[in-house]
Parts: C-alpha cells; structure tokens; sequence
C-alpha cells in the first residue's frame, strides 16, 4: 500500500504547529497503524529528519496511551479498538490519511501527535480512590454483590483513560471519563463512604481542568474504544445533584494540598 | 449560601438550568398550543378572544407568565454562556471536520437556540406587547341570544381608550365586548413573510426539542432502561413533531384558507 499522511508536526509545547504531508510506501495491510508510523519514523530518521512523536505503550488496547486523530475520528474509523488495534487494511491504497494530536484546552500538546492528559491523573486523584481498613485478610467474596451491578461496574471499569471521549466531544468535555471513574466505584458497596463527595471533588476538579460541559451529543460514546456508555454520565448526574441538593455532605477540602 | 452558588456555577449545576428552564418551557407549549387551537375554530375570532383576555386578567397565570419570561432569558443566557465555554474547551480546530456519529440537532442546539430567541422576540414583539402596552389592537362586540344561540359580531370603539373587557347580559342577549387579538393574528398570517417566519421558526423548535427534550432527563439523571424509550418517544412525537405541525398549521391555514 502506498499513501500519503498529513501530520500534525509541533515541535514543542510553545511553538505554533502546522500540517506536514509525508508518503508512506510500501506499508503492508497487514501493520498496525501505529506499525505505519513506525515504518515512517525510521524512513525520516535515516533521512537526518526528526520522527513523528506520538504516544504508545503496550500496542494490545489495554494501557491507554496511544491516540491519534484520524481522518476526523479518534482512535480511527473502526468502532470499539484503540489506535493499536487499527490495522492498515481499513484504509485503501493511495488514501490521505490525516493525522491530528487530541484537541483540547486541557490536553496541550507536548509535541507532534502526543498530547499531555495529566489532567485526567488529576481528576482521578481528586477522588477515585476507596478506604479500605488494615488488619486481617478478609475472605474473598465476603460481601455480596449482585451480578448485574457488578456487570455493569465492571464495564465502567474497562475505561482505559485514553481521552478519546474528550476529542470526540464537540465540547472537549471529560463527562464520559469522569462519569466512568465515578460509577466503577460508586455503584460498588465498597465505594459507598466516598460517594457522595467523590462525585463533588471530581466534577469540581474537572471543572477547574478546563473541560466544557456535556451536550448529550453522544460521540463519547461512539468513539470510546471500551464501549462506556452514556448511562455513566447520567448516573453521574444523579448522583452530583443528589449529593449537592439533598445530602448533608461537603466537598473534601483539599485546598491544602499545595495547588 | 455559598455552597448554592458552587452547586449552580459548576458545569454541571449550569446544565441542571438549563435542563429545568427547558422542561418547564415544554410544558408552557403544550399550554400555548392547546389555546392557540381557538385559531381554527370558525366563530368570528370569540372563543381566540376571550382565551387572549383570560391569559392576560388571570392572576395566577399572570404570575406564571412572569415565571416563564424569566425562563426564557435564564434559558438563553445559560445557553450563550455554556457554548462561549465549550468553545474555550478547545481552542485549536481540528483540520479535519468530525465524522464521529452525532445528531445534527444535538451538535447545533447553540444555533437553532438563537433562531428561536430571535423568534420568540418577533413573536411578543407583535403579539404580546401590542396587546398589553399599546391601544394599537382594535375590538369586537359579539352579541349571542343565548336561547337560539345566535351570535352577531361588530367593531367597537370605548369611549375610553384603556377598555380592556366586559361582559353584561340584556334580555336573554350575552355582549362580549373584547380586544381583537384575532384580527391582528390574522392579518399578519396572511403576510407571506410572517408565514416564512413562523414555518421556519417552527421547523427549528421541531430540531431544538427532538435533542433537547430527551437530553433534559439525561442531564437530570433521569434515565432508566424501562421509561427513556419512553421519553424519547414522546420527545420524538410529541415535542417534535406534533406540537411544531400544529403551530406552523396556523399561519399556513389562515394564509391559504381563511
């Protein structure tokens, strides 16, 4: 397969960025897509060019490091896989294929294609954590959980952070990730003490992150490769303004943690 | 108090305003809707009327009313402020425009949002204001013999130009002594560009609540596997279709029937 890339080239997070064309040639169907880059990268590198950065790590769909932009969709056109995962025979020879770095506020570009989404790590750390006591080894199993809440806590869990949600967002907004981390441990009886201000603290952390706010477009949705569903944002809903509104329970004052 | 104002500052405090003025303006159309059908009804303007002149001397829809004009700006306001913030969520474009799956509606309702507050200004513009605050609009006298029901209808002219209604009773004949909102509605549906206006505002409310109807419960948290289908069907149906198709009948009716 021959085809041509039009690639986002920033060569750091002060600079002005701007849309480079490279060929890439003689790529088997067969490669990943980010195998394709790889083949361009050692190509530029064996011309004295500098390489296209982008983010990747374990190349199997589980770690959530890679990104990429492509052709106007995250993590490509196939549904429910990661960048990784994408393989050069969903293109056709000759193709243009562009290739963008995630676009948002909260997610300034480092270099090139990778972008820095520690907002996200923030977020987390703002509440998505449970106590749990010290002491013996409890047995396994002991509390009770029915199948389907732990089904669909489970599901929540699968979100990899990849931040696909919040560039497939026409709002840049975090919703889906945010509301993801809250139902994995919220719908959970071992999540239950933190509930009430887990969901306060990582909406007020988000906020002050940058996002925007949630349309209900749904293209989080279609675009998350781990298939989170909208019904997290919903359940998120619920409970914030239920614990905002009805509960006597206060945001952890975290103002003193040096911000 | 302080507290309060976080709820309602964060991002998700803002779209609960939202969500909550729009479902209470869903409501107050379904209202203006069921009153408006008066339009079609062939009795001389009566029954459209003395509805105008109910809505405007009732006082607890007066109050209502007041509530609702507050739920349009905090609606709009919110609507402005929301979208200039989810612009600055991304400041650098992406060259190539999204092909991720969405509904036209639900990415454009900044967009159809301002066509109707451009509408709706029109609207009371014309209606509203010239009916309350103006002695612009005209009036009608209906005489109806209440035994063989028989109405006639004539202009009338009070001698005192802040007339608003009366209702007296001669021999077995009702005189209703109304302004004549009807004549005014009428004459401006038979303006072809008011016709324009009202099917292409219609057309916009129709996109505006197909999105925003069932997004409203979703912001709210009010989802559930058993009644979103149901929401969604009433927004599709009734919200979007039925209510809008009922008002541009209006004006299309009166410009090419009546």
């Amino acid at each position: 397969m021959n085809l041509t890339l039009k690639v986002w080239r920033q060569k750091d997070a002060n600079s002005t960025g701007k849309m480079v064309t490279y060929k890439a040639e003689n790529i088997s169907p067969d490669m990943s897509f980010l195998e394709m880059l790889d083949v361009v990268n050692e190509s530029l590198t064996l011309k004295g060019d500098e390489p296209i950065y982008f983010d990747h790590d374990c190349r199997e769909g589980i770690c959530g490091m890679c990104s990429l932009y492509i052709n106007g969709r995250p993590h490509g056109p196939k549904r429910a896989i990661t960048t990784c995962q994408l393989h050069m025979r969903s293109f056709h020879d000759g193709e243009t294929i562009t290739i963008e770095p995630w676009r948002a506020a909260s997610f300034p570009v480092i270099k090139d294609l990778t972008v820095d989404r520690s907002a996200f790590d923030r977020i987390q750390q703002a509440g998505g954590y449970v106590s749990v006591n010290t002491g013996g080894v409890p047995d396994a199993n002991i509390i009770p959980i029915p199948k389907v809440i732990a089904d669909e806590a489970f599901n929540s869990a699968t979100c990899i952070g990849c931040g696909a949600c919040v560039a497939a967002c026409k709002n840049a907004s975090a919703m889906l990730f945010v509301s993801a981390k809250v139902s994995q441990l919220g719908m959970l009886p071992q999540g239950q003490p933190e509930r009430w201000s887990r969901v306060q603290s990582m909406v007020a952390q988000m906020d002050e992150e940058g996002f925007g706010s949630c349309t209900n477009t749904g293209a989080c949705e279609a675009e998350c490769p781990k298939e989170i569903t909208l019904t997290n944002i919903s359940r998120m809903n619920n409970d914030f303004f239920s614990a905002k509104l009805f509960r006597e329970e206060k945001v952890h004052d975290h103002s003193g943690g040096g911000e | 108090m302080s507290e309060i104002k976080q709820t309602f500052n964060s991002s998700l405090g803002k779209k609960l305003i939202m969500a909550l003025t729009g479902l209470f303006l869903c409501t107050f159309i379904i209202v203006h809707l069921g009153g408006n059908l008066f339009l079609f009804k062939d009795d001389q303007g009566y029954g459209f009327n003395v509805y105008a002149n109910f809505l405007t001397h009732f006082p607890p829809i007066e109050v209502v009313a007041y509530l609702l004009y507050a739920s349009i700006l905090v609606h709009a306001l919110y609507g402005l402020v929301l979208t200039l913030k989810n612009r600055k969520a991304r400041p650098v474009a992406y060259a190539v425009q999204t092909k991720s799956p969405a509904s036209w509606s639900s990415k454009n309702m900044g967009l159809l949002g301002a066509i109707l507050f451009f509408f709706i200004v029109v609207h009371m513009g014309d209606f509203w204001y010239k009916y309350k605050f103006t002695h612009s609009v005209g009036y009608k006298e209906y005489r109806t013999n209440v035994l063989t029901n028989q109405t006639t209808v004539t202009d009338f002219v009070p001698a005192d130009p802040t007339f608003e209604h009366s209702s007296t009773t001669v021999n077995d004949v009702e005189i209703v002594r109304v302004k004549d909102i009807h004549t005014l509605v009428s004459t401006s549906f038979h303006n072809i560009w008011y016709l324009i206006l009202y099917v292409i505002a219609m057309g916009t409310l129709a996109f505006h609540l197909l999105h925003g109807f069932q997004s409203a419960f979703q912001t709210l948290g009010w989802t559930h596997r058993k009644y979103t289908p149901v929401v969604r069907f009433i927004g599709t149906w009734f919200f979007a279709i039925i209510i809008p198709a009922g008002f541009a009948l209006m004006p299309i009716v009166y410009y090419f029937f009546k």
